[in-house]
């Protein structure tokens, strides 16, 4: 599979874009909308001009159509051809490069039963639900086996257990096919669910590179904090090891419970859209759940954000407009904090960013 | 219950039709109107359809009729879908040919008669010639609008896929399309009948629209009415036999 290397790509949306995506890579664009993330893909699958260098394992491809590039495009509304069936669909890349009836019947064959799809064989695409089409689609990118894979917001507009159980998905047939794949989405959970890496774009410029950890952990400047949330990080005292994945640590004064395997670790974070207030205390065990005070609260636009003292620990949550209206919370207040095990992230080796 | 109801349907839509040609019947037998000539009962009308088709006058110029028709809806078609392809498909054809099309389509078809009666004379070609124009305009541009209403993600995915233009003009837009198409084609199928009998009633002393002007100057109201239901009838057939066709066509994926 190959490396995909942009250098300096620039046009109406993207700025300078310097870009390497690595063999077998699943790399996530991440951004806002209007970011020019599917500029982006639209630039590397050849729909839109630039200028710059794009090359594929080191191949200047600037010349190359679209239909010779050897990309597989899933598209935000999917395109399905609606006139054919599902066979058919899958199918159309492998008619035109002339593969033999046999070997197309067995290629889809094997497309369908990747995709536990094999009873929709003859459906047409206006019969399939938003989770079905979904399937076809990648299916019908992946018949002729591309060497690249760009999939822009592909679970976009579907309810969210299909979308959860689709990104699994995904993220197990990109790990099986080794496709070198970058993935659109403005969803930051999906993006570090799904990312080997994430590109921060933002305005048509490239704000940071990194793992998820990297993103997440040392967002690069205000424009990624403002984007993915300047997360909460307290740095641990002291670690206890509880087994079953779970670990105990002492930041500023209080014990937290995080998931995590190793033994120690150094550092936890989480998000302030994750971090939970209450003005009674909220029914459970007494885990991961405290007392706290309000010290600040900073309206902005799409919402408030509130700054809590714990002890020694200052937390950032955000609540919407609507929820903290209805809360009527005020400076001075006390208030009870709950921090959901599943969103806690723990980091325990050093960062080179 | 139910199921006796959806058994009668045809009989709802048959009975109006019964009723209305009674009423007409007995309304003229009763001489409820006067003047017997002016509106002959359906009965009188039905046995001069008769005597026209044993007599041959009326299969001859119907066929006549039918035959203009025939050929000037389908070349002009053909015309209008090839052209209409081409601009729908490359830009550089349609910025060339839509200004001009563009200030030709507005004029009726029946505005071109004196201008080609000129040209061509009074002859087989003149009736054709004007289906022919009457066809090519709206085939056009429904095969234009077929064309450019195709998503254009559905194209580009086409293209990802390793399709060239030629492929995807054949196997992506143009069954794409068909719905548009045979909008045109349907609408047009009945137009061609409105206005063969328009042109023959001004301008060819043959056909069925030269019929009805002959029975107007002997003033027979029969024959009108038989001519006026021919043409209704070949209007109605002709739109059925394409949306049939669009269903046919159509009906697995839309």
């Amino acid at each position: 599979m190959p490396e995909i290397a942009l250098k300096g790509i620039s046009n109406f949306i993207l700025n300078n874009i310097h870009l390497t995506v690595r063999d077998r890579e699943l790399l996530v664009l991440l951004g806002p909308n209007g970011a020019g993330k599917t500029t982006l893909l639209n630039t590397i699958a050849g729909f839109t001009t630039y200028n710059g260098l794009i090359s594929f394992n080191g191949n200047k491809i600037n010349a190359i159509p679209t239909r010779k590039r050897g990309i597989g495009y899933l598209f935000q509304d999917l395109a399905l051809f609606p006139h054919l069936d599902v066979f058919t669909n899958i199918s159309f890349s492998l008619k035109i490069k002339k593969v033999s009836q046999n070997k197309i019947i067995s290629r889809v064959g094997e497309l369908l039963g990747l995709m536990r799809i094999e009873h929709l064989k003859n459906r047409y695409p206006k019969d399939l639900s938003g989770g079905e089409r979904q399937k076809v689609a990648l299916a019908r990118a992946l018949a002729s086996s591309p060497e690249i894979l760009l999939l822009d917001e592909p679970l976009a507009g579907l309810d969210l257990r299909t979308s959860k159980n689709l990104r699994i998905e995904f993220h197990n047939l990109q790990r099986k096919l080794g496709i070198t794949t970058i993935y659109v989405t403005h969803d930051q959970n999906e993006a570090e669910e799904m990312a080997d890496r994430i590109v921060i774009l933002y305005n048509g410029k490239i704000e940071q590179i990194g793992t998820p950890y990297e993103i997440f952990f040392a967002p690069m400047n205000e424009k990624v904090m403002n984007f993915i949330g300047e997360p909460n990080i307290l740095t641990c005292e002291y670690c206890n090891v509880l087994g079953n994945g779970l670990i105990k640590v002492e930041c500023g004064g209080i014990s937290i419970t995080a998931p995590h395997d190793g033994d120690s670790i150094r550092k936890i974070a989480i998000a302030p859209a994750h971090v939970h207030v209450y003005k009674d205390r909220p029914p459970g065990p007494d885990i991961n759940r405290f007392n706290g005070k309000i010290v600040e609260i900073i309206p902005l636009s799409f919402i408030v954000r509130f700054k809590i003292k714990v002890k020694r620990n200052i937390f950032i949550a955000e609540l919407p407009h609507e929820r903290a209206k209805d809360m009527n919370l005020k400076v001075g207040e006390k208030v009870f904090l709950l921090l959901k095990l599943r969103w806690i992230k723990t980091l325990n080796e050093r960062l080179l960013t | 219950m139910k199921n006796r109801l959806k058994q009668l349907k045809p009989l709802w839509s048959i009975l109006p039709v019964a009723i209305f040609l009674g009423v007409w019947e007995i309304v003229t037998r009763l001489g409820l109107i006067p003047g017997k000539y002016f509106f002959p009962s359906f009965s009188t009308v039905i046995r001069e359809f008769y005597t026209l088709m044993s007599s041959g006058i009326l299969v001859d110029n119907f066929l006549k009729s039918l035959q203009r028709v025939l050929i000037g809806f389908f070349t002009g078609s053909i015309a209008g879908l090839f052209i209409g392809i081409m601009m729908g498909w490359k830009d550089s054809i349609n910025n060339a040919f839509h200004p001009i099309f563009s200030l030709l389509y507005p004029i009726p078809a029946l505005g071109w008669l004196p201008i080609l009666m000129l040209w061509f004379g009074i002859g087989e070609i003149l009736p054709i010639a004007i289906i022919f124009i009457c066809s090519f305009f709206p085939v056009l541009y429904n095969t234009i609008t077929g064309i450019k209403t195709v998503n254009r993600d559905i194209v580009k995915v086409a293209e990802t896929l390793g399709a060239s233009n030629l492929k995807i003009l054949l196997t992506i837009l143009l069954p794409l399309a068909i719905p548009n198409i045979f909008t045109g084609l349907r609408l047009e199928a009945g137009m061609a009948w409105r206005v063969i009998i328009a042109a023959e009633m001004v301008a060819i002393p043959t056909g069925i629209g030269a019929l009805l002007m002959r029975a107007e100057s002997l003033l027979r109201i029969d024959i009108i009415i038989v001519c006026l239901m021919i043409l209704s009838v070949m209007c109605l057939s002709f739109e059925k036999f394409f949306l049939f066709l669009e269903k046919r066509l159509t009906d697995k994926w839309k």
